[in-house]
C-alpha cells in the first residue's frame, strides 16, 4: 500500500517534470485528427480524456497546452463548457504566454451567461492594469468578446482610466472596448461621455479613429443625443484622409441628416467633392449613400437638389454596368433607395436595369426586380410586363420564376391597379401565367383573377369568357405535379363563370363543360365553388329560355344525371354541397311536373351582388348592445370533459380535422392545404364499387391527358380552333416558350401579345388625334416645329391618352365606419412591438441626453446603492400656502366681523366616463330651484354652499402632495420637468380663487384640484361676508349632477357658529358650479420614447383638431400657458412644435400635439385620446380661453 | 459592427471562428452551419453579398479558404470586403505566402492577429506594419518565457 502510492508519487513527479514530453502538443493533435479522417469522433474523444488527466496535473504549461488543444476542439464543435474553471487558472497565470492562451479560450468559449466569469472581476482588473502593455491588451482582447453586465459595472472605471494612458496602443483599445462597456451597462454612457468626446481630438490618429467608431456605433442608434457633436465631426471629416475613419463619419452624418435638414445642405458639397474625386469604391458608395439620405430628408430647398440626384444617379450607373458584380449588386442596392423618392430619375434608367435581369447572379436579378416594380407607370407598364413575360420564360430556377410570377402580379395590382389601362390585356396574362410550368402561386393568380373581375366591372364579359375556356379545359390542370398549385385558378374560374353567367357566350356549352370535368379530382373547396355555381348557371338558362318547359326539363334532368356522380366527393363539405344543389334541382324538377315552377324561386337563391369587402371590414362592426363578447354562452367545460374530447379525437377525428382543415376558404389556410391535395387520403376506405368508379375515372383522365403515353384514341379536348397566331418574331417565341409548359397552349384564348399590339395602336391612335387637335389649334405654325412641340406636350401629359378604367377601389364597411381609422396599423404596430420585446435591444437603454452635467461614475465598491442615494421631497409643506390667501382675506375682512369658511367638497366621479354630461351646464353642480326646507326655520344669512369639512381640507392636500412621485435624480432617461416644478404649479393653482357667485352679503369663491389618486376632485369653496352683521350659521343643500355627486358625508350640510345675534336675515345663493373638463386632467409626465411608443400603438382612438390665433407672439409661452392651466405636461418641444401629454383622473391618456403654423399668432392644436367627448371638450374649452 | 467573421474551407470545415457578440455554444454552431451552407451553396459569378436574417453576409474566397463576415444593415459592405483582404494580406505577410495548413496548424497565431486588428467589432488598426509589428513583439515575449531546460518549470 505504502509502496505504490510512493510510486505514484513518482510517476506524477516524473509527469509533472517531463509533462511536456510526455504529452501531446497541439501539433500532435491537428496531425491525429488529420489522420483519423475514419473514426475522427472517438480519437478526439480519447484526446478529451487525455486532456482531462493533463489538467489534473499541478505544471501550468501541461495545463495551458491542454487549453490550447481544447480551445481548437471548440471550433470543430466539441463542448469544452467544463473545462471553464480551468481556463480560468491558465489565464491567471503570471507567464504572458499561459495568459495569452488562457484569454484566447476564454474569448472562444465564454459567453455573458457563464457563470465562473464572477470570479474573473480581480483578475482582469490586474491584468488590465498591468505594466506589461500586451498583457493589458490581451485582458482587452479578452474582455472585448466576453464582458457581461456584472463585468461591465465592475470594471468600467478601470478602462476608463486606460483611456488615459500614455501608450496609444493602450488608448484606442480603451476606447473601442468602453463600447462594449456601454452595451452591457448603459449606466456608464453619461459618465464616460466627456472624456469619450475628448478622445475626438486625441492627438494618435487610431485613438481618434477608435473614438469615430464608437460615438458612429451609438449614434447610428440614438442619432438625436449626438447631434451637438456635429461640428466636430464635420471638421474631421473635411480634414481626414483616413478612408476608414471618412467613411465612419460620413456614415454618422447619414443618421444625423434626418434630424437636423441644416446639416445636409453643409454636407452636400463636401460630399459631391468626394464622389467626384475618391477612387475608393467603398468611400464612393458610402458618399452616395448619405448624399441620397440628405436628399430624402430634404426633398426640396437645396440649391442643386436635382444635379446631386443626377450626379448619385450617373455613378451608381457606372457601379452597375462595372463587371465587378459587388458593384453591381450594390448600384442597384443604392438605386433603390433613390427610387422611393424620385422615381423619375431611375425611371430613366429602365434600360440598363432590364438589362440586369439577365445577370448570372440570381440575388442581382431579384435586386432589379425589386426596383422595376417601383419603376413602372401607366406608359410602360404593358412593356415592362412583356419584357418580365418573355424573360421568365427563359429563366432557370422555379424559385426565380416564382419570384418573378409574384413581381408580375405585385407590379400590376398595385395601388388598386392604377397603372393599368387594359383590363383584357391584364386578364389575358394572368391566364397565361396559368401556363407556367410548376408554379406555386396559383391562388396567387386565382385571387387576381377574382379581384379583377369583381371590381372592375367592364371587364366582366371578358373575364367570363376567359374563363369558361379555362373550365373547358380543366381536365389540364388535373394532370399536374405535386408541386404545382396551378388548379387553383379553377376556382376563380368557377366562381366567376357562374356568378357573372349572364356575359357567358354560350353558358349552356360552359354548363356541359362544367358537368363533363371529372370535378371530383380537385381539391375539396375548389369542388364546392363548382357544385355551387353549376345552380347559377342553370338558374340562368332557366331564367333566359322564356318559359321552354322542355328545353327546362330536359337540362335538369340532365344536369341532375350528371351531378350524381360528384355525390361520390371525398370531401365532406363538396359533397354536402353536392348534395343541396341535387336536391333542389330535384325539387325544381317536380315541380316543373306539376307545372307549379316559378322561376323566381330559384333565382331568389343567387339574387344582389357580391361586393368587395374592406380588409378591416370585420372589425369596424359595432358590437350590438346588450352583447357581451368575453362572456361564457355555455359553461366553460370542465377539465375532465376535455380529456374524454382528446380521448375521442385520437382515432377518429384525424380525418375531420382534414376535412375542417381544407373546407376553410381563407386565403391563408388554402394555400397550405393546396399542397396536400394531390396526397392520397387514405382516411377512407373506398368500397369495391368505389374501387372500380376510380379505376374508371383514372382511365378517363388518362385519355384526357395530352402527356399520357398510350396508343388508344386521341384525347378528347381537341383543340378547337387555333388562335390565329400573327406571325410577327416577338409573338411566335412568347408563344413556342410558353408552350414547353406543363399545359399545352391549345387553350382558345386570346394571347396577351395581340392585346398588347392593340392596345399600343389604340395609343398611338389617340396621340395622334390629340395631337391632330392641337395641331388644329396652333395651325399657323410651321409644320415642323408645330410637330416638334406638340410631340413633347403630349409626351408631357400622356396620361390623358389612356382611357380611364372604373375599378371598384378599397371594399365595403359596415355602416357608419370609416376606413380611415387608426386600427387599421393595430396588427403591425403590435406585431412591431411584439418583436422589440422579444429582441432586447441595448441600445434602446442607451438613448440617453448626453448634454446634462455628467454625474461621477458610480464606484465599483458601492455599484447598486448609489443610483437610490439622493431622494429627497422638495415639496414645501403646502398647508401653509393653501393657507395664506385665506388667511389674509380673513383679516382684511376681520373687522368688518366676517365669517370666512373654508369648506371642502370633494366631488366623486362615479365609474362612468361620460364627460360630455359633466361639461354641459345643466349637468353641473347646480342647486336646486326651491330653497331647501332649512331656510325657512332658520331665519339667518344663508348662502348655499357644499358640504363643509372645516380645515380638515388641508392635511388632504398634503397627503395628496405626499403621494406625488419623489423626483428621480438618477433617471436619467427622464428629461421631464422635475416634479418640483410640478408641485410649485400646483400651488399655484390652488391659488386660484374663482368667483362662483355674489350676493349683497356673501361671496361665494372657489377652487378645483384633482386628486392624483383616485378619480377626485378636491373642491374647496371660500366664502366671504360682504356685510357688517356677523353670521349665525350656513346651510349647504347640493344637488348632485348626473355624473359627479359629492362624496363628503361626514361633515354636516349645517354650519352654526358660536355667534349669536338678534338680527334675523335671510339669504340665499343659488349657483351652478362650472365643472370644465380640464379640471379632470391631472399631470402625468411621460417620456418621450413611451410617449412616441402609445401615439403608434393605435389605442388612442379619438381625434379632434382646432385651430387657435392668438396675440400673443411667443409660441413658448402659448405652450407654458397651455400647460399650467391645463395640467398638460410637455413631452417633447422642438423650434415650433410640441407634444403635451396628461392623464384624465380615471386614467385615460390625453396627448396634444400643438404646431404653430405659419406665424406664431396662429396655432394648431390637434388631440388624441381615448375619449371622444372629453377630447373634443378640451380642445373647444382651450380654443375659448384664447379668444 | 462586424457580428462575427467565420473562416472554412470548401468542404465546409471551419478554420477560424470569431465572435463580437456573445452568443452560446448552441447558437454559435446553428448559425455557423447555416451560413456555411448558405454561402457555399453560391455559384462562383456571383456577387459577395447575401441577406442573412437581419445581418448580411459579406464573404470571399481565397484558395481554398472563405472568409465570411457578418455585419449589420447599414453597415459598408465594400468595407468590409476590405477587412477581409486586409486581414487576408496579414496573415500572408505573418506567414509567408499563407496556405490553409498554416491556420490549421498555428490556429492561435491566426487569432493573435485578428486581436491587433480588430477589437470588439471595430478596426482598431489600419496599419499592416504596426499589426505585425504588435504580433511579432508578444511573439518574442513568448520565447523569452518558453523554459530552455524541461526542469525549469518545475
Amino acid at each position: 500500500m505504502a509502496m505504490s502510492v510512493t510510486m505514484d508519487q513518482v510517476v506524477k513527479r516524473a509527469k509533472d517534470s517531463f509533462g511536456q514530453m510526455f504529452d501531446k502538443s497541439l501539433h500532435d493533435l491537428v496531425r491525429g485528427i488529420r489522420n483519423h479522417k475514419d473514426n475522427e469522433a472517438k480519437y478526439i474523444n480519447e484526446a478529451i480524456d487525455e486532456i482531462k488527466q493533463e489538467l489534473k496535473q499541478d505544471n501550468i504549461a501541461v495545463k495551458a497546452n491542454a487549453v490550447n488543444k481544447l480551445t481548437y476542439l471548440q471550433m470543430l464543435g466539441y463542448d469544452i463548457s467544463w473545462s471553464a474553471f480551468n481556463i480560468i487558472e491558465v489565464m491567471s497565470s503570471n507567464k504572458f504566454t499561459f495568459k495569452r492562451t488562457g484569454y484566447l479560450a476564454a474569448s472562444q468559449c465564454f459567453h455573458e451567461g457563464t457563470d465562473v466569469l464572477m470570479l474573473t472581476t480581480n483578475m482582469i482588473r490586474k491584468d488590465l492594469n498591468s505594466s506589461s502593455m500586451y498583457e493589458a491588451a490581451t485582458a482587452m482582447n479578452g474582455l472585448s468578446c466576453f464582458i457581461n453586465g456584472d463585468l461591465a459595472r465592475d470594471l468600467a472605471n478601470d478602462i476608463m482610466i486606460l483611456m488615459s494612458s500614455t501608450k496609444p496602443y493602450i488608448r484606442k483599445r480603451a476606447v473601442l472596448l468602453l463600447y462594449k462597456v456601454f452595451l452591457n451597462n448603459p449606466d456608464a454612457l453619461k459618465p464616460a461621455f466627456p472624456r469619450l468626446k475628448e478622445k475626438l481630438e486625441d492627438p494618435d490618429p487610431g485613438v481618434q479613429a477608435a473614438a469615430v467608431n464608437v460615438i458612429c456605433e451609438l449614434a447610428r442608434r440614438n442619432p438625436k443625443n449626438y447631434l451637438p457633436l456635429a461640428p466636430i465631426f464635420f471638421r474631421l471629416m473635411t480634414t481626414s484622409t483616413n478612408n476608414w475613419v471618412l467613411i465612419k463619419i460620413i456614415k454618422l452624418f447619414g443618421a444625423l441628416t434626418p434630424l437636423e435638414p441644416r446639416l445636409g445642405k453643409k454636407l452636400i458639397e463636401p460630399l459631391t467633392n468626394l464622389i467626384h474625386s475618391t477612387s475608393a469604391m467603398s468611400l464612393l458608395y458610402e458618399c452616395i449613400n448619405t448624399v441620397i439620405a440628405v436628399l430624402v430628408s430634404i426633398s426640396s430647398g437645396l440649391p442643386n437638389h436635382n444635379a446631386s440626384i443626377q450626379l448619385c444617379v450617373q455613378k451608381l450607373r457606372i457601379l452597375i454596368e462595372d463587371s465587378d458584380q459587388n458593384l453591381k449588386y450594390l448600384g442597384l442596392l443604392a438605386m433603390s433607395k433613390i427610387l422611393q423618392t424620385h422615381p423619375k430619375s431611375v425611371q430613366a434608367h429602365n434600360d440598363l436595369i432590364m438589362h440586369c435581369l439577365d445577370d448570372k447572379d440570381e440575388s442581382i436579378r431579384l435586386r432589379a426586380l425589386d426596383l422595376l416594380s417601383g419603376m413602372v407607370s401607366r406608359k410602360n407598364l404593358m412593356d415592362i410586363v412583356r419584357k418580365l413575360m418573355v424573360h421568365m420564360d427563359k429563366s432557370e430556377g422555379s424559385h426565380y420564376r416564382d419570384e418573378l410570377l409574384s413581381k408580375i402580379i405585385e407590379i400590376c395590382s398595385q395601388n388598386d391597379y392604377q397603372h393599368i389601362t387594359n383590363f383584357e390585356w391584364y386578364i389575358s396574362i394572368l391566364v397565361e401565367l396559368t401556363r407556367l410550368e410548376g408554379t406555386k402561386h396559383g391562388n396567387l393568380i386565382a385571387l387576381q383573377v377574382l379581384d379583377v373581375a369583381v371590381r372592375v366591372e367592364s371587364i366582366r364579359p371578358f373575364a367570363c369568357n376567359q374563363m369558361a375556356i379555362l373550365l373547358a379545359n380543366a381536365h389540364v390542370f388535373i394532370v399536374g405535379s405535386n408541386t404545382t398549385t396551378v388548379a387553383e385558378v379553377l376556382y376563380a374560374a368557377a366562381w366567376i363563370c357562374g356568378e357573372f353567367c349572364s356575359y357567358l357566350k354560350d353558358p349552356q356549352e360552359t354548363l356541359q363543360a362544367i358537368l363533363n370535368t371529372k370535378v371530383t379530382l380537385f381539391p375539396g373547396h375548389i369542388q364546392s365553388v363548382y357544385y355551387q355555381n353549376i345552380l347559377k348557371i342553370v338558374t340562368h338558362l332557366i331564367q333566359s329560355s322564356n318559359n321552354d318547359q322542355a328545353f327546362t326539363k330536359q337540362l335538369i334532368s340532365t344536369t341532375i344525371e350528371k351531378m350524381s356522380t360528384f355525390l361520390s366527393s371525398g370531401d365532406v363539405e363538396a359533397q354536402e354541397r353536392a348534395s343541396v344543389s341535387l336536391h333542389i334541382l330535384k325539387t325544381v324538377l317536380k315541380l316543373l311536373e306539376k307545372a307549379d315552377f316559378n322561376i323566381n324561386e330559384l333565382s331568389v337563391l343567387f339574387e344582389g351582388s357580391l361586393n368587395p369587402v374592406a380588409p378591416k371590414a370585420q372589425r369596424k362592426v359595432a358590437v350590438p348592445n346588450g352583447l357581451d363578447l368575453d362572456a361564457w354562452i355555455n359553461e366553460p367545460p370542465s377539465e375532465s370533459e376535455d380529456e374524454s374530447v382528446v380521448s375521442e379525437t385520437h382515432y377518429d377525428s384525424k380525418g375531420l380535422f382534414y376535412g375542417n382543415s381544407e373546407n376553410s376558404y381563407s386565403s391563408n389556410s388554402y394555400a397550405n392545404e393546396a399542397s396536400s391535395y394531390q396526397k392520397p387520403r387514405n382516411y377512407v376506405e373506398p368500397t369495391a364499387d368505389e374501387l372500380e368508379q376510380q379505376r374508371e375515372s383514372r382511365k378517363q383522365s388518362e385519355q384526357m391527358n395530352p402527356f399520357y403515353l398510350k396508343d388508344t384514341k386521341k384525347s378528347k379536348a381537341t383543340p378547337k380552333t387555333e388562335t390565329p397566331t400573327t406571325t410577327t418574331n416577338g409573338n411566335e417565341n412568347l408563344q413556342s416558350s410558353l408552350s414547353k409548359g406543363a399545359i399545352p397552349s391549345n387553350l382558345q384564348v386570346s394571347l396577351s401579345d395581340q392585346l398588347y399590339r392593340q392596345a399600343k395602336i389604340d395609343e398611338e391612335n389617340r396621340r395622334l388625334k390629340k395631337k391632330s387637335k392641337v395641331d388644329g389649334a396652333s395651325s399657323k405654325k410651321g409644320k415642323k416645329s408645330s410637330k416638334k412641340s406638340d410631340t413633347v406636350a403630349a409626351d408631357d401629359n400622356d396620361d390623358d391618352i389612356y382611357p380611364t378604367i372604373k375599378v371598384t377601389r378599397g371594399g365595403e364597411l359596415p355602416e357608419g365606419a370609416t376606413a380611415s381609422g387608426n386600427e387599421d396599423n393595430d396588427d403591425d404596430n403590435n406585431t412591431k412591438v411584439g418583436n422589440k420585446n422579444k429582441k432586447y435591444d441595448p441600445h434602446r437603454a442607451l438613448n440617453i441626453d448626453l448634454n446634462e452635467v455628467p454625474k461621477p461614475i458610480p464606484s465599483p465598491a458601492q455599484p447598486k446603492q448609489s443610483p437610490q442615494k439622493p431622494v429627497d421631497v422638495p415639496s414645501s409643506p403646502p398647508p401653509e400656502s393653501h393657507e395664506k390667501p385665506k388667511k389674509s382675506k380673513k383679516k382684511a375682512t376681520a373687522e368688518k366681523e366676517a365669517k370666512a369658511t373654508n369648506s371642502k367638497t370633494k366631488l366623486k366621479k362615479p365609474e362612468r366616463s361620460d364627460y360630455k354630461e359633466l361639461v354641459s351646464p345643466v349637468d353641473d353642480e347646480e342647486t336646486s330651484a326651491p330653497p331647501p326646507p332649512a331656510p325657512s326655520t332658520i331665519p339667518n344669512e344663508k348662502p348655499k354652499k357644499k358640504k363643509t369639512k372645516e380645515k380638515k381640507s388641508t392635511s388632504k392636500t398634503a397627503a395628496a402632495e405626499a403621494n406625488q412621485p419623489a423626483p428621480l435624480l438618477f433617471d436619467i432617461m427622464s428629461d421631464e420637468i422635475p416634479s418640483s416644478n410640478q408641485s410649485t404649479q400646483q400651488q399655484n393653482e390652488q391659488d386660484l380663487y374663482k368667483l362662483a357667485a355674489q350676493s349683497d352679503n356673501l361671496t361665494v369663491e372657489y377652487s378645483i384640484i384633482s386628486k392624483t389618486s383616485a378619480a377626485e376632485l378636491d373642491v374647496t369653496f371660500l366664502l366671504k361676508n360682504r356685510t357688517t352683521s356677523i353670521i349665525d350659521h350656513i346651510s349647504i343643500h347640493v344637488v348632485d349632477s348626473m355624473s359627479s355627486k359629492v362624496l363628503n358625508t361626514t361633515s354636516a350640510n349645517r354650519i352654526s357658529f358660536p355667534n349669536k345675534s338678534n338680527q334675523t336675515e335671510n339669504d340665499t345663493i343659488e349657483f351652478k358650479l362650472n365643472l370644465p373638463c380640464s379640471q379632470y386632467l391631472r399631470r402625468k409626465s411621460l417620456h418621450s420614447d413611451v410617449f412616441v411608443d402609445l401615439m403608434n400603438s393605435g389605442t388612442l382612438t379619438s381625434q379632434s383638431n382646432v385651430n387657435i390665433s392668438t396675440d400673443k407672439q411667443n409660441f413658448t409661452s402659448i405652450i407654458n400657458t397651455i400647460c399650467q392651466s391645463y395640467r398638460l405636461t410637455i413631452v417633447d418641444n422642438v423650434n415650433s412644435a410640441a407634444s403635451l401629454y396628461a392623464e384624465t383622473i380615471l386614467g385615460h391618456p390625453v396627448a396634444l400635439l400643438i404646431k404653430s403654423t405659419n406665424s406664431p399668432s396662429n396655432i394648431s392644436i390637434n388631440g388624441k385620446s381615448t375619449e371622444t367627448h372629453f377630447l373634443s371638450n378640451l380642445l373647444e374649452e382651450i380654443q375659448t380661453s384664447f379668444k | 459592427m462586424i457580428q462575427f467573421i467565420l473562416l472554412f474551407s470548401r468542404q465546409g470545415k471551419l478554420r477560424l471562428q470569431k465572435w463580437y457578440t456573445s452568443q452560446t455554444d448552441k447558437s454559435k454552431k446553428k448559425i455557423t452551419r447555416e451560413i456555411i451552407a448558405a454561402v457555399l451553396s453560391r455559384k462562383p459569378k456571383m456577387s459577395s453579398f447575401l441577406e442573412w436574417k437581419d445581418l448580411k453576409i459579406v464573404y470571399k474566397r481565397y484558395a481554398s479558404l472563405y472568409f465570411c463576415c457578418a455585419i449589420e444593415q447599414d453597415d459598408n459592405e465594400l468595407l468590409t470586403l476590405e477587412t477581409i483582404h486586409r486581414y487576408v494580406e496579414l496573415l500572408d505577410k505573418y506567414f509567408g505566402s499563407v496556405c490553409e495548413l498554416d491556420i490549421i496548424f498555428n490556429f492561435e497565431k491566426a487569432y493573435f492577429i485578428f486581436d491587433e486588428f480588430i477589437l470588439g467589432g471595430e478596426i482598431q488598426e489600419t496599419s499592416k506594419k504596426s499589426v505585425l509589428k504588435a504580433v511579432n513583439d508578444q511573439d518574442v515575449i513568448q520565447e523569452v518565457e518558453t523554459p530552455q531546460g524541461l526542469i525549469d518549470e518545475y
